[in-house]
C-alpha cells in the first residue's frame, strides 16, 4: 500500500468527489490559484478549473453563507476555512443557520455542505488562530463534526462527509498535513459514526480524537516499555455521531479510561465521554476516569510554554499511571 | 501575473506616480453632502510646512528603525530558529504608520491588524520589548503571550495587534465611542488591509461609526495583495475608500510613498475626527516587499519580481523620504548612513537582550486570563474557574 501524507489523501478526496459529482464545488480564501494556504487543495484549480474550485474574498460570514444557501438548492459546496479559528466571525451561518433550517422546514429542506480546514494549536501563533471548536460545533443539533487523524481517515471520511446530507464540519490539524500514513489506492469511504482502535491492549483505554490519537500511540508506546502495560488506543474520528458502542466495549475490556484531547477542558468532548462512561460503563470501571487536556488558558505564544499547554506523551503517560 | 492584475498594477503608477498629486482630491473625493463639512481642514496650511529638520529627521528615522527591526527579525527568524509562527513584515509600508501615528496627540489612540510592528514602534515601543515579544520571552510587551500579531501598549494607547482580518474594526469604532462617552477631544486610528474590506464587521462599523458620529479614521493600508489574492480578484469596486460614500462618510486616496502625503491626509481626517466628531476612510496605497508572512512560499508566484524591484525602486517611502530631505537640506548622506547604522546597531541589541531573556514559568500560563483571578478577590470569587491547573 502507498504511504502518502495527511495533506495527499484529502487533496485525493477532493478530487475524487469532484470527479464523481459535478455539484461538488470547492470555495475558500486562497484555495485555487493559491493552491490553498497549506496546500490541501494543491492542483485542484488547474484541473478542475474556474467553476469548482473558487478563491473567495475574505468574507467567511458571506461566503460560507452562501455555500448553506446553495446547498438548499442542491450545490454539494465544500468550503475551506483557512484556519477553523477563522469560523468565528461566521458562527451565525454556521451554527444558527446550517443547523436549525432542516428542523424549521420541518425537515423539508437538506444543507449538504462541507466545512472544513484546520483547528489546533501548537503552531506557535498565539491565541486567535489556535482554536479547537469541536466541542462547539458538537453542542449543536444538526451539525455533524469529525476529526481525522491519520490519512487514511481523512480521506475516507472527507468522501463520506461530501456524500452525506447533512452539514458536516471536518477539522484537519496542520501538524498532521505532512506525516505519512498507508492510503490504498482503491476508492473507500469510512462512515461517520464508527470509532477506530489504533491500538488493542486490555489493561488500560485511551480515548482520543484528532492529533491526540497520534499522543496517545505514543503515550501507549511508553506504557508498554516502561510498565508492560498494554492500552488500548480508540481513535473517535467522529465526534457526532459519537460510537458509544466502541468506547464502552472498550472500557468493559480494560476497566479504566483516560480521555485525551488538545481541547480545553470545560464543557469539552471528554466531559460527554465521562458522562456516557458513568452511565452506561459505571460497574465496569475500576478507577476514576482522567482527562488529559490542553491548560484552562487562552492559547499561549511563547513555544515552549505552548508545547507545554498542549497535552504530550508524557503527561497521558502520567495520567495513566495514576489509575493504574 | 495575469493581464489584468498588471494593468491594475500600471494604473496605480500611472494614477499615483509623482508626490505632487498627492491625494488626487478632485477625481477622486466626493463632492460634499449638505451636512459635513469636508474639505475645510485640507484648505488649511501644510501641515508638513511646519516641521522642523529635526522633526523631519525624526519622522525619517522612525521609518529607518521599523525596516532595521524588522530585517533583524528576518534573520532571526530564518537563520536563527528563534521566532517561529508567523511574522507579517511591514516593510515597504513604513510611511503608513510613521506618518499617521505622528501627528497623534494626548487623546489619539491606535489600533491595527497582524501586520503591527511598525505602528508599535512608531507609537514608542522599544525595540527590547518588540524583539522580545517576537522570540516569546517574558521581557516582550505580552510577556510572550500574543506573539508577532499580538503586540499590545495600552499605556502608548496602541490596543493592538490583531489576528482576526478585520476583527479590530469594530474596536476602533469602540475606542472612539469611547472617547466621546467621556468628552474627550480625540481620535482613534484604525487601520486595516485591502483585503480586510471585505469582512462584515468592517461595514458594521462605518455604518455604527458614521451613524453615531464617532471619531474614528479608517486606514486601508492598500497593498494591493491579501495574501496571493490581487484587489481585482478579492474587492468589487474601486477604489476600495469609495465604500465610504454608502456611509455618507468622508474619504481619500492616497499615496503613500511619501510621508508627507500621508501626513496631510491624516491631518484632514483626524482633526475632522477631533473637531467634528465624523468619522473618515483613507486609502493609502502602499506596497509590501516581503511575502504575506516569512512563511508565504508563493510571495514570486502571484506577482512579478520586476513588480516588486519597481517599487522598492521607485517607490520606497525611505528612499523616496531620504531624496526630498536630501534636496531640503535637512538631511546629508552621512547623517542618512549614521541612522541607518544606529538602527541595526539597536536592532542588533534588541535580539540579544530577547535572546538571553527567560521565558515566563509555566505557571503564568494560568495568568492574566481572568482579573478577578490576577487581583485574588475571594469576596467576588466564588466557584471554580479554571479546570485543569494541577499540573
Ligand atoms: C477572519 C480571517 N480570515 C482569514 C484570515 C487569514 N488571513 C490573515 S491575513 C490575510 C490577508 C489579509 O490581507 P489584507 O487585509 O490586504 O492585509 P495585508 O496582509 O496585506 O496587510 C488572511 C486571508 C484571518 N486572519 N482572519
Ligand atoms: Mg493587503
Amino acid at each position: 500500500m502507498p504511504s502518502i501524507t495527511y495533506r495527499k489523501a484529502l487533496n485525493d478526496a477532493l478530487a475524487e468527489e469532484l470527479e464523481r459529482d459535478e455539484n461538488v464545488v470547492i470555495i475558500g480564501e486562497e484555495v485555487a490559484e493559491y493552491n490553498g494556504a497549506y496546500k490541501v487543495t494543491e492542483g485542484l484549480h488547474a484541473r478542475f478549473g474556474d467553476k469548482r474550485v473558487v478563491d473567495a474574498p475574505i468574507s467567511e460570514a458571506g461566503f460560507i453563507g452562501m455555500g448553506i444557501g446553495a446547498s438548499m438548492l442542491g450545490v454539494r459546496p465544500v468550503m475551506e476555512l483557512m484556519f477553523w479559528s477563522f469560523a468565528y466571525v461566521a458562527f451565525d451561518q454556521i451554527i444558527n443557520n446550517a443547523a436549525s433550517v432542516r428542523y424549521m422546514a420541518g425537515g423539508t429542506i437538506n444543507c449538504p455542505i462541507v466545512i472544513r480546514g484546520p483547528a489546533n494549536g501548537g503552531t506557535n501563533v498565539g491565541a486567535t488562530h489556535s482554536h479547537t471548536p469541536e466541542n462547539f460545533i458538537a453542542n449543536t443539533p444538526g451539525l455533524k463534526v469529525v476529526c481525522p487523524a491519520t490519512a487514511y481517515d481523512a480521506k475516507g471520511l472527507m468522501k463520506t462527509a461530501i456524500r452525506d446530507n447533512d452539514p458536516v464540519y471536518v477539522m484537519e490539524n496542520t501538524l498532521l498535513y505532512g506525516q505519512k500514513w498507508e492510503v490504498p489506492e482503491e476508492e473507500y469511504t469510512i462512515p461517520l459514526g464508527v470509532a477506530d482502535i489504533k491500538k488493542e491492549g486490555s489493561d488500560i483505554t485511551l480515548i482520543a480524537h484528532g492529533r491526540a490519537v497520534i499522543t496517545s500511540l505514543e503515550a501507549a508506546r511508553i506504557l508498554e516499555e516502561e510498565d508492560g502495560i498494554k492500552a488500548e488506543v480508540v481513535d473517535l474520528r467522529s465526534i457526532r455521531p459519537l460510537d458509544e458502542a466502541a468506547i464502552v466495549k472498550s472500557i468493559q475490556k480494560t476497566n479504566r479510561a483516560v480521555i485525551v484531547e488538545e481541547n480545553k477542558p470545560f464543557c469539552g468532548v471528554g466531559a460527554q465521554i465521562a458522562s456516557l462512561l458513568q452511565y452506561q460503563a459505571f460497574d465496569y470501571l475500576d478507577a476514576p476516569i482522567e482527562r488529559v487536556s490542553a491548560i484552562d488558558a487562552p492559547q499561549i505564544y511563547a513555544k515552549p510554554l505552548e508545547d507545554f499547554q498542549i497535552p504530550d506523551a508524557s503527561r497521558v503517560v502520567a495520567a495513566a499511571r495514576r489509575i493504574l | 501575473m495575469t493581464y489584468r492584475s498588471f494593468s491594475f498594477v500600471l494604473n496605480v503608477f500611472l494614477n499615483l506616480s509623482a508626490y505632487t498629486v498627492t491625494t488626487a482630491k478632485s477625481t477622486n473625493k466626493k463632492k460634499t453632502v449638505a451636512r459635513k463639512k469636508t474639505g475645510k481642514a485640507s484648505s488649511g496650511p501644510d501641515i508638513n510646512a511646519s516641521l522642523s529638520p529635526e522633526e523631519k529627521r525624526e519622522l525619517y528615522r522612525t521609518m529607518v528603525r521599523i525596516r532595521r527591526f524588522e530585517e533583524r527579525s528576518l534573520k532571526s527568524y530564518t537563520q536563527e530558529g528563534k521566532i517561529g509562527g508567523f511574522l507579517h513584515l511591514y516593510i515597504g509600508q513604513e510611511s503608513v504608520a510613521v506618518g499617521s501615528v505622528s501627528l497623534m496627540e494626548e487623546n489619539d489612540h491606535v489600533i491595527t491588524a497582524y501586520r503591527d510592528h511598525g505602528h508599535a514602534l512608531a507609537v514608542g515601543m522599544t525595540m527590547k520589548e518588540c524583539m522580545a515579544e517576537l522570540y516569546g520571552r517574558a521581557t516582550g510587551c505580552s510577556k510572550g503571550k500574543g506573539g508577532s500579531m499580538h503586540f499590545f501598549a495600552p499605556d502608548k494607547r496602541y490596543w493592538g495587534g490583531h489576528g482576526i482580518v478585520g476583527g479590530q474594526t469594530p474596536l476602533g469604532a469602540g475606542l472612539a465611542y469611547a472617547l466621546k462617552y467621556k468628552g474627550l477631544k480625540g481620535c482613534c486610528l484604525c487601520y486595516l488591509g485591502d483585503g480586510a474590506v471585505n469582512q462584515g464587521a468592517y461595514h458594521e462599523s462605518l455604518n455604527l461609526a458614521a451613524l453615531w458620529n464617532l471619531p474614528v479614521v479608517y486606514i486601508i493600508e492598500n497593498n494591493h495583495y491579501s495574501m496571493g489574492t490581487s484587489q481585482k480578484r478579492s474587492s468589487a469596486g474601486a477604489p476600495l475608500a469609495k465604500r465610504a460614500e454608502g456611509y455618507d462618510m468622508d474619504w481619500e486616496v492616497v499615496d503613500g510613498s511619501h510621508i508627507y502625503n500621508v501626513r496631510k491626509a491624516c491631518d484632514v481626517a483626524m482633526k475632522r475626527a477631533r473637531e467634528e466628531s465624523r468619522p473618515s476612510i483613507l486609502e493609502i496605497q502602499t506596497y509590501r516587499y516581503r511575502g504575506h508572512s516569512v512563511a508565504d512560499a508563493n510571495d514570486k508566484k502571484y506577482r512579478t519580481k520586476e513588480e516588486i524591484q519597481k517599487y522598492m525602486n521607485e517607490r520606497d517611502p525611505i528612499n523616496v523620504f531620504k531624496q526630498t530631505l536630501l534636496e531640503e537640506k535637512v538631511l546629508t548622506e552621512e547623517d542618512a548612513d549614521q541612522i541607518s547604522k544606529e538602527a541595526r546597531d539597536e536592532a542588533n541589541e534588541s535580539a540579544d537582550f530577547a535572546n538571553e531573556s527567560p521565558y515566563l514559568d509555566k505557571e503564568e500560563i494560568l495568568t492574566d486570563v481572568y482579573w478577578e483571578s490576577d487581583n485574588d478577590r475571594d469576596e467576588i470569587q466564588k466557584g471554580r474557574i479554571f479546570f485543569n491547573d494541577d499540573f
